[in-house]
C-alpha cells in the first residue's frame, strides 16, 4: 500500500488526501474545539500558547540543526552560528525581523562561499 | 455588526486579509516554497499531485515528511503515522488562534472551514495584527489571509515546477534557511507576555537534545516537556512579582 503500489492515475490523490490531508486536518479541528472551550484570559490558554510555542520552537531547531535538501551540505557550525549572529543583532537592534533575517542571509551565504574555497 | 467605530465591513476586513499576501512573511512563505518545489520536482512527484498536496495539507513540514515517505515506499498507514504525529503542533496553535479570532456568535462551522489555513506563517502573521481588526471581522479577515496565501502558493508550485528543479545547492540551502530565521525573529518580535519567549528559548534548546534521545517524537516531548516547564517558569515569575507588589502597599 505504498505511494507506487496501485498503477491508477487516482491512486497518488487517496495517498495525499489519507496521510496528508486527513493526517493534519483531524488537528486543527480539535484544535477548534479545544479553543472553543478557552477563555481569553485564563491559565490553561497560556499554557495552551506555551506548548504551542515550545513545538514551533522544535521545528525551527530541527529545520537549522537536522535539515533536508540542500542546506544539509552546509556544515553545522555555519548553519548554527549564523542563525545566531543573527538572531542575537535582532536583539540587539531593537527586534526588528528584517535586520535579523537579512544578517543570517548574508553570514550563511558568505560562510558556504568561502568554506567552498 | 456595524458600529459607528468601525465602519468597514467584513468585505473591506477580507480585502484587507488578502493585501497580507503583499507582507514579510506571505514574502518569506513564497520563497520557502519555491525551495520546496525544487524538492519536489527532483523527488519525481508529478506536478499536479505537488499542487493539490500544496493546498490539502497546508503545512510545510508534514508535505516534506510525506514526500519522504513516498519517495521511501513506506506503506499507507506508516506515512499517516509520520505525518500525524508532526502535525499535532496544529492543535495547540489552532486552540490559541481561536480565542483571538471568535466572538461569542462566531459559528463553529466557520473556524473549522477556517481552521485548514492554519499554518505557522498564517499563524504568526494573525497573532500579530488581529489586535488592529474589530472583533467581529477577525475570521474573516483570517480567511482572506489564508486562502489568498494558499492559492498563491499553489500557483508557485504548478509554475515553479518546470523551473526550479535545477536550482543551484547555494541557493535551494538558502531558500530553505529562510524559514526558521524568519519564524523565531517575526515570533520574538510579536510576542506579548514573557511565557512565549521563555517557550521559545526552552523550545529551541530542548529539540536537538529530545533528537538524541527520541528521534521520532523530538518535537512533541519538546512541545510538552517544554512548554510546560516555560509556563512553570512564567507562574513563578507572575507569583514573585504579585508577592512584590502586594508586601509594597502599605
Amino acid at each position: 500500500m505504498s505511494w507506487n503500489a496501485i498503477d491508477a492515475w487516482w491512486w497518488p490523490y487517496v495517498f495525499i488526501i489519507i496521510a496528508g490531508w486527513i493526517a493534519t486536518d483531524i488537528w486543527r479541528w480539535l484544535g477548534v474545539l479545544v479553543g472553543n472551550r478557552l477563555r481569553d484570559d485564563s491559565a490553561l490558554l497560556i499554557w495552551v500558547r506555551c506548548v504551542a510555542t515550545a513545538l514551533v520552537a522544535a521545528v525551527i531547531a530541527k529545520l537549522i540543526v537536522y535539515p533536508n535538501g540542500s542546506l544539509a551540505d552546509f556544515p553545522l557550525w555555519l548553519r548554527v552560528g549564523a542563525a545566531t549572529a543573527g538572531f542575537g543583532l535582532f536583539l540587539a537592534t531593537g527586534t526588528r525581523p528584517w535586520i535579523g533575517i537579512a544578517a543570517s542571509i548574508i553570514l550563511l551565504v558568505a560562510g558556504r562561499l568561502l568554506t567552498i574555497g | 455588526m456595524i458600529s459607528p467605530a468601525n465602519p468597514a465591513g467584513g468585505f473591506y476586513w477580507f480585502v484587507r486579509g488578502m493585501r497580507g499576501i503583499l507582507s514579510l512573511p506571505a514574502f518569506i512563505l513564497f520563497c520557502s516554497f519555491v525551495g520546496f518545489t525544487g524538492f519536489v520536482s527532483q523527488s519525481g512527484i508529478g506536478r499536479a499531485e505537488a499542487v493539490f498536496m500544496t493546498g490539502s495539507i497546508w503545512a510545510l513540514p508534514a508535505m516534506v515528511l510525506l514526500v519522504t515517505s513516498a519517495l521511501g515506499n513506506a506503506a499507507l498507514p506508516a506515512a499517516f503515522l509520520t505525518v500525524t504525529l508532526s502535525s499535532i503542533r496544529l492543535m495547540p496553535m489552532v486552540a490559541a488562534l481561536v480565542p483571538e479570532i471568535r466572538t461569542k456568535k462566531t459559528p463553529t462551522w466557520a473556524l473549522l472551514l477556517v481552521s485548514h489555513f492554519v499554518a505557522v506563517t498564517a499563524w504568526v502573521f494573525t497573532m500579530e495584527r488581529v489586535d488592529k481588526v474589530p472583533p467581529e471581522h477577525r475570521v474573516l479577515f483570517f480567511a482572506g489571509f489564508g486562502i489568498t496565501l494558499t492559492s498563491c502558493n499553489m500557483l508557485i508550485v504548478g509554475f515553479g515546477y518546470s523551473f526550479v528543479g535545477d536550482l543551484p545547492p547555494l541557493v535551494a540551502g538558502t531558500l530553505f534557511f529562510l524559514t526558521p530565521i524568519y519564524f523565531v525573529t517575526s515570533i520574538w518580535a510579536s510576542a506579548k507576555d514573557i511565557a512565549v519567549y521563555l517557550a521559545m528559548i526552552v523550545g529551541l534548546v530542548l529539540a536537538p537534545l529530545f533528537h538524541q534521545v527520541a528521534p521520532e517524537f523530538d518535537i512533541l516531548y519538546t512541545g510538552i516537556l517544554g512548554g510546560t516547564l516555560a509556563f512553570a517558569i512564567e507562574r513563578l515569575i507572575r507569583a514573585r512579582q504579585a508577592k512584590k507588589t502586594a508586601g509594597s502597599e502599605p
